[in-house]
This record gives structure tokens, sequence and C-alpha cells, in this order.
């Protein structure tokens, strides 16, 4: 590309500096890609949690990162609470979407990129579970087929007031808040309905039987899969964005052709 | 009117100040004559607009207000096809929203380019000399004047409204009787039958009612919730009522139904402690503020807020007001187990549900 009609001595024989920047980035996403084809690989496969060396591992992973807080058998401190009995759902719920290991005290953990493979979750999830008994992960089976239609009521009834009828999340009380749903996965919201984590209340299979968790998830998916009918949603969550747009640019709009109406043409 | 009579014979211009003298109940020369008074300024200097001097422009412009008339039509036309090849197909909510969304923006714009081209034609390419309208005076001519109060009289004798009085006193009493119905009708926007403070002191809620789940009717035992539950509640039998009438009743009945640790609770009085079972505890759903419905619970801070205007109860607390406008904690509905294991009401709510009335106290 330096190699044009004029060729300046200093140029001449060198790389372009962008050159290098191309060599890194392209180093970089390969190696980004071929770990997390690795990565992917690993998750697919399927993991015994009921199998002594994955529990091995997990109690090893558990001792690395979480005993601090949750104490060296999972007995809990004054940082964190026990996990004797709060079953693998829980954990795949809290180490699976990122809000564990907690970053930093605070009104709530949040959602945040996610610290382990897919298969370091699962072996905790089979060390915690091990410790006594609770809520297992749901298998594929639990989270298809639903009825979106009962999912939709359940929703509302159960879930709206908080995660707002569209799923777009909402405020609490001093800093907490209902996070969204529409980039949840179905596994997630299970288990999260499962386990009631941090402030969310515990909706348990008998005030939730399994076929009503299934339809709320149904509707969720129903959600993702569905555009707004309405087109231009402003995140769905309600008056406060929809009249910010309105008053900003909808009043701006119209003061500005005022202006113009009653200006003198030039 | 006598003024105006004994103004007959006068000419114009020794009327008027005749008149200014009535109105302001003082005689000429008594009043205060300012003498600093705003000066009319008169008009700003002509200004010539780019269209008034350079005529290529002024041909621009008018070509740009004509190609928005065109844009207009267009638009009207692009509506129409929009309609005819973006049809509503049952069942499908994307084909709604592609309709409603072309039709919507054609019109809106055809006519927004009629609006923009009709204002431009205005200022850029209209001419916009100044002129002096005076405004003429709202008083008439004194023969008119005299002439309508002739008028006046000649139809009172002829139409003998000041004479048969039978007939205008009729009349007036009619008038006055026509809107009396309207107001009687206002009665029928209240209860008929039932006193309506007795309507917002009681609720379905009775002694021995199984609390179910909304929207099922399931029964619920006092087994089935874990510590951090929350069942939204309805009572028993609910469902069984017409429609209308059971809606009625929900937007009275719905409590908020959730276990804590029995050590997290803490209660005034051991009247109030038996109101739980095991710490299980069942609150009115509805505000004592406006009556939003109150579910967004915190199942480790134990609060409960209130989304229309952020109220806050502390379930531990007998449900006490902890932030926000609500007067009053939520009302408690006493709960007991029956002798199957069912959560059943002790009673109705000891008070009413919801925000505040007049008689509320009484």
């Amino acid at each position: 590309m330096s190699e044009k009609k004029n060729p300046s001595p200093r140029k001449r024989g060198r790389r372009s500096p962008i050159a290098i920047v191309l060599l890194v980035g392209i180093g970089l996403l390969t190696t980004g890609a071929a770990y997390g084809m690795a990565t992917t690989a690993t998750a697919s496969a399927d993991i015994d949690l009921s199998s002594p060396s994955v529990i091995d591992q997990g109690g090893r992973l558990f001792a690395a990162n979480c005993a601090t807080c949750h104490g060296m058998q999972a007995q809990g401190t004054q940082a964190g609470p026990s996990l004797i009995g709060v079953g693998a759902a829980a954990v795949d719920f809290q180490v699976g979407t990122g809000r564990m290991p907690m970053q930093a005290t605070g009104p709530q953990a949040p959602q945040k990129p996610v610290q382990f493979t897919d298969a370091q979750v699962k072996a905790l999830a089979a060390y915690v579970a091990s410790l006594g008994p609770g809520p297992s992960i749901p298998s594929q089976s639990a989270l298809e087929g639903g009825d979106v239609a009962n999912g939709g009521e359940l929703f509302r009834i159960n879930c709206a007031m908080c995660h707002n009828v569209a799923g777009a999340g909402g405020a609490l009380t001093e800093g907490k808040y209902a996070p969204e749903l529409k980039n949840s996965a179905a596994v997630h919201v299970y288990e999260a309905m499962l386990t009631g984590p941090q402030n969310m209340p515990v909706f348990n299979d008998l005030n939730l039987t399994p076929s009503d968790k299934k339809d709320v998830v149904a509707y969720l998916e129903y959600l993702k899969a569905n555009p707004s009918p309405g087109g231009l949603e402003l995140s769905a969550i309600g008056p406060v964005s929809e009249g910010l747009f309105m008053w900003v640019l909808g009043l701006g709009a119209i003061i500005g052709l005022t202006i113009w109406i009653t200006a003198k043409s030039n | 009117m006598a003024d105006i009579v004994k103004g007959t014979n006068k000419d114009e211009k020794s009327f008027i100040p005749a008149s200014r003298e009535r109105l302001t109940g003082t005689e000429l020369g008594t009043a205060v004559v300012t003498t600093d008074a705003f000066e009319n300024p008169g008009l700003p200097p002509h200004r010539q607009r780019v269209t008034d001097t350079n005529p290529r422009r002024l041909a621009r412009a008018a070509r740009i207000v004509a190609w928005l008339f065109y844009v207009s039509i267009a638009l009207s036309v692009f509506t129409i096809f929009a309609y005819m090849f973006f049809p509503i197909e049952a069942g499908d909510t994307t084909s709604i929203r592609l309709s409603t969304l072309y039709i919507g923006l054609g019109s809106a714009f055809a006519l927004f380019a009629i609006g923009i081209a009709a204002v431009h034609w205005g200022k850029a390419v209209m001419a916009d000399k100044e002129g002096v309208d005076e405004r003429h005076p709202v008083r008439g001519t004194v023969e008119t004047r005299a002439r309508a109060v002739e008028i006046f009289k000649e139809a009172d004798e002829e139409s003998g409204f000041s004479r048969r009085t039978l007939i205008r006193n009729g009349m007036i009493g009619a008038f006055i009787a026509f809107p009396l119905p309207a107001i009687a009708l206002l009665r029928g926007l209240a209860p008929m039958n039932t006193d309506p403070n007795n309507l917002m002191k009681h609720t379905f809620w009775k002694k021995g009612l199984r609390l179910t789940h909304d929207p099922t009717g399931v029964p619920i035992k006092a087994s089935d919730l874990t510590i951090g539950s929350s069942v939204h509640v309805i009572p028993e039998g609910l469902l069984d009522l017409p429609e209308t009438e059971m809606l009625n009743q929900k937007a009275k009945a719905a409590v908020l139904l959730v276990r804590l640790k029995p050590g997290d609770l803490h209660w005034t009085s051991e009247k109030r402690k038996s109101w739980s079972y095991d710490g299980i505890v069942a609150y009115s759903k509805i505000c004592t503020h406006v009556g939003c419905p109150v579910a967004l619970y915190e199942q480790q801070t134990h609060h409960l807020l209130c989304p229309c205007h952020q109220s806050q109860f502390d379930i531990a607390n007998e449900c006490a007001v902890i932030f926000g406008p609500a007067a009053r904690p939520l009302p408690q509905l006493p709960i007991a187990v029956d002798s199957e294991g069912y959560l059943v009401a002790q009673s109705d709510f000891d008070q009413p549900v919801g925000p505040s009335f007049w008689e509320r106290e009484k």
C-alpha cells in the first residue's frame, strides 16, 4: 500500500503502522474464537452432577472462589449466607448469570460477565448440591412446550408488578431493582422462580407447579421471539420513556415549527 | 337608555366625551392627566426579503412550494397503495404494525407537506407589505341605536311579552324546570339500595373461608409455603360469582400471603400475633393511599413497595408505613389453619381496606 508512485525513503521497505494493529487484532480474534469453540464444546457435553470427581473439582473451586464469604464448609459467615441446602439450581443461577462471585457489597448483586466456564459452574453446583438436598437444575424438557396464554396470566399475577408486563424490569426500594428478563436464558428464569435469588420471593413447586413454571418460561420466550406489535417500544418501561420522548422530541418539534412559522422570511 | 335618547339630537363628536364622562364617573378636567404616556412607536422600517430582491430566489421558492404540494399528492397516493398492499391479516400482529405504520406515515406527511407548503408560500412568495387597517368604532350610529330600541319595543308590543304575564311567567318557569331532571338523574351514579359506606367497610372474606390461589382458586395449605414464598390470594368461592361481581369483590379482597422466619416478625400485641400462623402472614394488597395493588415484595428486607407512589410497608412490623404518602398500615387478614391443614380466614379484615373516605372511622 505504501509502494505508490513516489515512495518516500522513510517508508520504503517498512510495513504500514496499521499492519501491526491488524496483525495483533487477527491474532487475538483467532485465539478468542478457538477458545470460544473449545469452551462451547465442553459446555455441550453432559456433566454428571453426582460424580465424585465433579463434586471434588467443585469443592476445590468453591474453596478458591467462594469460601471467603460463604465459609470453608459453605456454612456461611458474617459476609455471606450459608449455602447448605440451597441446591444446584441456586448455584447455576447465581454463578451462571455472573451475579456470583459478588464484586462488591451493595444493595444488589448485579448481573455481570460470567466468571467460570459452564463446566466449572456445573461442578460448583454439584459440590453445593452434595452438601444438602435442594432444588436441582431443571432439565431441558422442563423448559419447553409451555402454554403461552396461561404463562402470560401467571406472569401478570405473580411477576409483572416487579419485572414489568413486558419483562422490561423495574425499580424497587433503596437501589434494588428487578432485572429485565428479555435477555435471560429460560433455564435461569426457571431457577430464579425455584430458588428466589436475592430479594425475589420463592415460587416453589406448590405455589407455581412445574407446569406453571414451564408456561411462564414459554411466555417469556414468546415475548423474546415476537417483536412489539406497536413498533418502537422505547424499552417498554411505560410512561417515563414514552413521556420523555414526547415531551422532548414531540414538543421540541412543535416549538421548532412554531418558531419557523412566525419568523420572518429572509 | 336615557343617555341614548338624549344623544339623538346631538352630533356624533359631542356625544363621545359625554359617554366617557359617564363611564369614569368623573367630570372631564378632574381626572389625572398622564404626561409620560407611551408613544406609538409606529411600524419598523420595511425589510425586503431575498425573494423580493432576487428573482431567481423567488422562482426557486415558488418551485419548492409547488414541489411540496406534489410531494403531498404522491404521499396521499402512497397511503392508498399502503392500504392495498399491507392489509391487516387476522392473527398476524406484524401486519397490523406495517399497515398502521405506512398508512399513518403516508397520511401524516401528506398533510404535513401541505402545511409546510402553505406556510412557505405565505412567508417567501406572497407579498409582505405592511399595511394599517384602523379599527372601526364598535358603537353604532345614533340612528341605528334608536331604531334598535324601537324594534325591541315593537316586538314587545306585538308579542305581548310584558302584557301577557301568564304566558311569560309560564315560559320562565318551564326554562327553570327543564334542567331539574338532569340533576335528579345524578342520583343514579350512586348505589341505589345499598349504603355505599357498608360496601367499602366489608369484603368477601369471612370466618372459615379458605385462602386460594389467584387465578386458579386452588386452596393453599400452610405447608405449601416455604420461607420467602409469596402467594397472590383470592377468597374461596370468589370465582363462582358472576364476572362483574367477581371483579368488584376481588378489587377489595385481594391478599398477599408471605412466609417469613417467625422470629423476624415483630408484633405489638398477642392478638395481632394470633392473626398469623408460624411466620405466615396475609395482608390486603390494596394500598391505603389511593388503592393501587401493593405487591412488590422483597423477601430479604421484608419491604412491600407500592409501584404507584412509592409507599413502602414493612411486613416484619405489621406492615407499618416506612416511606411514602400512605397514611395507614395495610390491613391484616387474620388467618388460621383448619383441620385439613388449609389456611382459612379467622374473620373479615378488622378495618376497611384501601384509601380513606369520610365515614371510615364511624
